[in-house]
């Protein structure tokens, strides 16, 4: 290395030092622990794009508080431990006024501890499990009443399904929406015969006896669907093994919590056409603030191709509602933040409202879509309005009398409303 | 028209009234069929247009309607709208056929069958079709199709009916099976009319009906037949419940055998996809005894490859896997002689900084592909001749990717095995790793040996990687999920040993296979790792070990 070199070398600390020098007091920081390496980065890439989207454009609008607001990107690389650990940096030494961020519930359950011991707030955009209610976190995805039972509802209703198979990849969020669904379903008098449950592990990619053992319970002469809740990258052989085995939507339906436009964007979508999908937000939503939204998505983002899907409209909700409530409370205190936020409402995409709730959740539309050849969701069902997001589960018996609320006088995320006990133990 | 031709002139000479009467008879019937033309017409447009209604029940409606009209037009309105490419343009609700083209979207109107040019994406919209109306609609096609000239159709018809089939049907169907020449139709023609006569009144008939269900392989037969025998119990007809129970227990014997069958073949083509992936670690960490934990990733490369090769040539995907092939070996293997070169050569001997250091290039070539083609997984087309099944008969069908990925994985091996026993490569190889010393002595360039042995097995990585895109997710964490699996195969069967690695792997497979259903999926794993873990405790040279440079340690 000669001298010049080493000259340059030096300089980059100081180079990289100075942004921070310069916009450390007059600017708002807004933390974003999205996994950008690693298994997750599949999903979680695009929802820190669409946070740096999404503070752009407030930044173009003045900011809020008339500061400007900067994001802070940290990189957990989808190692659940070091979610805590960078979590823990953004709180303590970035000072970030709000985190949006996690995708998996195992990495949200690691960094709750560091939100409440912290005091920090996190806005979670992914549907989940439920059964949890930190004062710490909003959770803009959908809980199992948004999304699970609705879907099920659907099936049972208007396509007159008698047999299900409950099929999941194993781990926390399909136990426990399956455990949810199985409550439900034999409360509406499905026997045990009728209901089949299968785990299967991440990424499984040989479904050859899943798919032909589906096949032979479906052909019992009683209408069977799957409700799938296999995760991410483990659905594209499971779909193709569908359709190479001659399993089409019309004899057997699959729909599906965790596959959207973005998971669909890498499949050939042939085989998949007709299957169903439950959210809360389709591309396909014929909408103006939706239009609006996808153009400057293809603009920030300057690739035409790239869709838009149900946790980057949770996303938007919960940092239009986090703007919202710092411009109300006229600080970024998140004490203050986490109170003037609950009852606010902005208006979703898909030309609802969303609402915050009491228990932290959103009130949200609950959409089935077909999948379409193109890689789309057509809507074939929707809720009249929009659904508030339950907490804690009504089907499970643990749960069942077990209410969140985080205004006074109850303030406790484990509320029992029989015994009138907060039991504390929020998750 | 009629009525006034025929006032004026009727009291005239007889002849001429004659021919006038027969030219009104005539000019009648004309103007009579061409309104009734013009009627079903009207009714066909009429329907059609209720099509671009939004609510699925008023389409549902439209839809039988339009069967019962006769237009030779209405087959290929419901078979496009099935396929979900039956569109209408957005500023005047003409409906249209919509064909891709270069630089937009072709449309020929329904109606007029006429051509409208090509318009963009947003000048059209599709007209919608939920589950319930893909049903119908395959149905109804089904239906017409039963006099189709074509016995597949035919076949695929009367197979759509069978579930179905009822009491008024009967005459068609016998009608269609005096007609039918080929055997596998009027066998499920007479399933279907078994299925009608299972619930006559007529004693000797439901008998004879029962029994021939029997030799059906058709769920909805097997359906029928307990609920026939759930009747029968009820009504205490012990005729029936005896021939029922008898018919059902064929029916129960022939499905556990195809059972067994189609669990070992499900074995096989595990086993076939756990040979692609181990076979290049068996040359590498077999023959070398090189710990490479970057060999997934090379086969990630390799299904990169077919991606890439994919996008070169968007017009052929039916060829694109067979340039694929080559492609993916050449790539991969060129990137193997660059770790080897690059990296492993100065850490011989040293095999925990050998693991270290190829962990280390699996995570740079992971971040690589993330970089260059996005952390998103990529689609990868599968081509026609390579989806679908091999329907034996209604119980046994097996996959055809899976047929040619067990095809092509015993092609590799049988490749594989030549180039070692046959070529000059080959022998250098074998010498090397027996003893490099004296290799050395006899004028063998060890390094030279080294790379290119290192790239062979690279080069059948990627090759594997183009298999694996056509089973499983193309994105930057492909390799992980094989990378144990094929370390399992390899010191299952023997490191050093190619026969070991094919026994290894097929027999890895079968056993997960028949575990699967018993366990479930996540146990069947557990318990193969277990059993590998005894194993090697038992035997720590695999099921075939052999000497070589491996086994002097």
């Amino acid at each position: 290395m000669n001298k010049m070199n080493l000259k340059k070398w030096l300089l980059v600390p100081l180079f990289m030092a100075l942004p921070y020098a310069a916009s450390a007091k007059d600017t708002i920081k807004v933390g974003i622990l999205h996994s950008l390496s690693g298994t997750m980065a599949i999903s979680e890439t695009t929802l820190k794009d669409t946070m740096l989207m999404l503070i752009d454009e407030q930044n173009k609008k003045g900011g809020l508080l008339g500061k400007k607001l900067e994001p802070v990107v940290v990189d957990p690389a989808s190692n659940w431990p070091l979610f805590a650990e960078k979590a823990r940096e953004l709180l303590e030494k970035e000072k970030v006024a709000a985190v949006f961020g996690c995708w998996t519930s195992v990495s949200r359950k690691s960094v709750l501890p560091v939100f409440e011991e912290l005091n920090g707030l996190l806005f979670y955009p992914v549907q989940y499990e439920g059964e949890e209610s930190s004062k710490n976190v909003f959770y803009t995805g959908a809980a199992p009443n948004q999304q699970a039972i609705p879907a099920v509802d659907y099936l049972m209703k208007d396509i007159g399904v008698k047999r299900w198979v409950l099929a999941g990849t194993d781990y926390v969020y399909p136990r426990t929406t399956n455990k949810i669904l199985e409550a439900y379903l034999k409360a509406k008098g499905v026997k045990d015969k009728d209901i089949m449950i299968n785990y299967t592990p991440f990424g499984h990619s040989d479904w050859q006896s899943i798919v032909s053992d589906i096949k032979k319970f479906g052909s019992a002469g009683k209408k069977t669907a799957v409700v799938s809740t296999i995760n991410g990258d483990a659905n594209v052989p499971f779909y193709k093994e569908l359709g190479n085995q001659g399993i089409s939507a019309q004899d057997i339906p699959v729909v599906a919590f965790s596959v959207g436009e973005e998971e669909l964007s890498g499949i050939d979508t042939k085989p998949l056409v007709g299957h169903l999908a439950a959210w809360n937000y389709f591309m396909s939503v014929d909408n103006k603030n939706n239009d609006k939204f996808i153009d400057a998505w293809h603009k920030f983002i300057k690739d035409k191709k790239r869709v838009t899907n149900d946790p980057m409209e949770a996303h938007y909700v919960g940092f239009k509602l986090w703007a919202k409530a710092v411009q109300k409370a006229g600080t970024t205190d998140p004490d203050k933040v986490g109170k003037a936020i609950i009852g606010l409402s902005v208006p979703n995409l898909t030309g609802g409202k969303a609402k915050m709730l009491k228990n932290h959740h959103i009130t949200k539309p609950v959409l089935i879509g077909e999948i379409q050849d193109d890689g789309q969701f057509e809507v074939v069902w929707k809720t009249k309005g929009t659904v508030p997001g339950d907490a804690w589960s009504d089907f499970l018996p643990g749960s069942k009398d077990v209410i969140a609320d985080w205004t006074k006088p109850i303030n406790c995320g484990n509320y029992n409303k029989k015994t009138k006990k907060c039991s504390g133990q929020n998750y | 028209m009629r009525t006034l031709n025929g006032h004026g002139l009727h009291d005239n000479a007889s002849a001429f009234g004659v021919i006038l009467k027969i030219l009104l008879f005539v000019s009648g019937l004309v103007s009579g069929s061409v309104l009734m033309a013009a009627q079903s017409e009207e009714d066909f447009s009429t329907q059609l247009n209720r099509l671009l209604e939004f609510d699925f029940d008023v389409k549902a409606q439209a839809i039988n309607r339009l069967a019962k009209i006769e237009d030779e037009r209405i087959d290929k309105v419901f078979r496009t709208l099935l396929n979900g490419d039956l569109y209408y343009r957005k500023n005047d609700k003409t409906i249209v056929y919509v064909k891709k083209t270069d630089d937009g979207y072709a449309l020929t109107s329904v109606l007029g069958n006429e051509s409208l040019g090509v318009v963009s994406k947003r000048k059209i919209k599709k007209i919608t079709v939920n589950n319930k109306l893909r049903r119908l609609l395959s149905g109804l096609i089904a239906e017409r199709g039963m006099g189709h000239r074509d016995p597949a159709v035919r076949l695929a018809s009367v197979k759509e009916m069978i579930g179905q089939v009822s009491q008024s049907d009967r005459d068609k169907l016998q009608r269609l099976l005096a007609k039918e020449k080929d055997e596998d139709v009027s066998t499920a023609l007479n399933v279907a009319l078994a299925m009608i006569d299972i619930t006559s009144v007529d004693k000797q008939k439901q008998l004879a009906a029962v029994k021939a269900l029997g030799d059906s392989d058709y769920p909805a037969s097997r359906n029928r037949l307990k609920d026939v025998l759930d009747q029968a119990i009820a009504a205490g007809d012990t005729a029936v419940i005896k021939q029922a129970r008898s018919s059902l227990q064929q029916i129960q014997t022939r499905a556990e055998r195809y059972q067994t069958i189609e669990t070992i073949f499900f074995g096989i083509s595990l086993g076939s996809v756990l040979l692609l992936a181990a076979i290049g670690l068996a040359i590498t960490f077999g023959v070398m005894g090189v710990i490479n934990m970057a060999h997934g990733e090379l086969m990630m490369i390799g299904a990169y490859t077919t991606y890439v090769v994919q996008l070169l040539m968007p017009n052929y995907i039916e060829w694109s896997l067979l340039v694929a092939i080559p492609a993916a070996f050449v790539v991969a293997g060129l990137f193997g002689v660059a770790i080897e070169r690059g990296v492993i050569r100065f850490l011989y001997g040293r095999p925990l900084e050998t693991l270290l250091a190829t962990f280390g290039i699996s995570l740079v070539l992971q971040q690589l592909v993330r970089s260059i083609f996005s952390p998103l997984n990529r689609s990868v087309e599968t081509p026609a001749w390579m989806s679908g099944s091999w329907e034996i008969n209604a119980l046994l069908s097996l996959t055809y990717n899976r047929l040619y990925i067990i095809v092509f994985s015993l092609l590799v091996f049988a490749a594989l095995l030549m180039i070692l026993k046959k070529t000059p490569l080959g022998l250098h190889v074998r010498a090397v790793s027996q003893n490099r010393t004296m290799a050395k002595a006899m004028g063998i360039r060890t390094e030279w040996v080294d790379a290119m042995t290192f790239g062979l097995g690279s080069g059948i990585a990627g090759v594997a990687g183009v298999a694996l895109s056509q089973l499983t997710n193309v994105g930057p964490n492909l390799g992980q999920s094989y990378i144990i699996d094929s370390f399992m195969v390899v010191v299952f069967g023997g490191v050093g040993n190619l026969w070991g690695t094919l026994v290894g792997a097929m027999s890895l497979g079968v056993a997960n296979k028949f575990m699967e259903p018993w366990v479930g999926a996540v146990l069947a794993k557990i318990f193969i790792l277990v059993f590998i873990i005894l194993f090697i405790q038992k035997r720590p040279r695999g099921l075939f070990p052999q000497k070589g440079r491996a086994a002097e340690h």
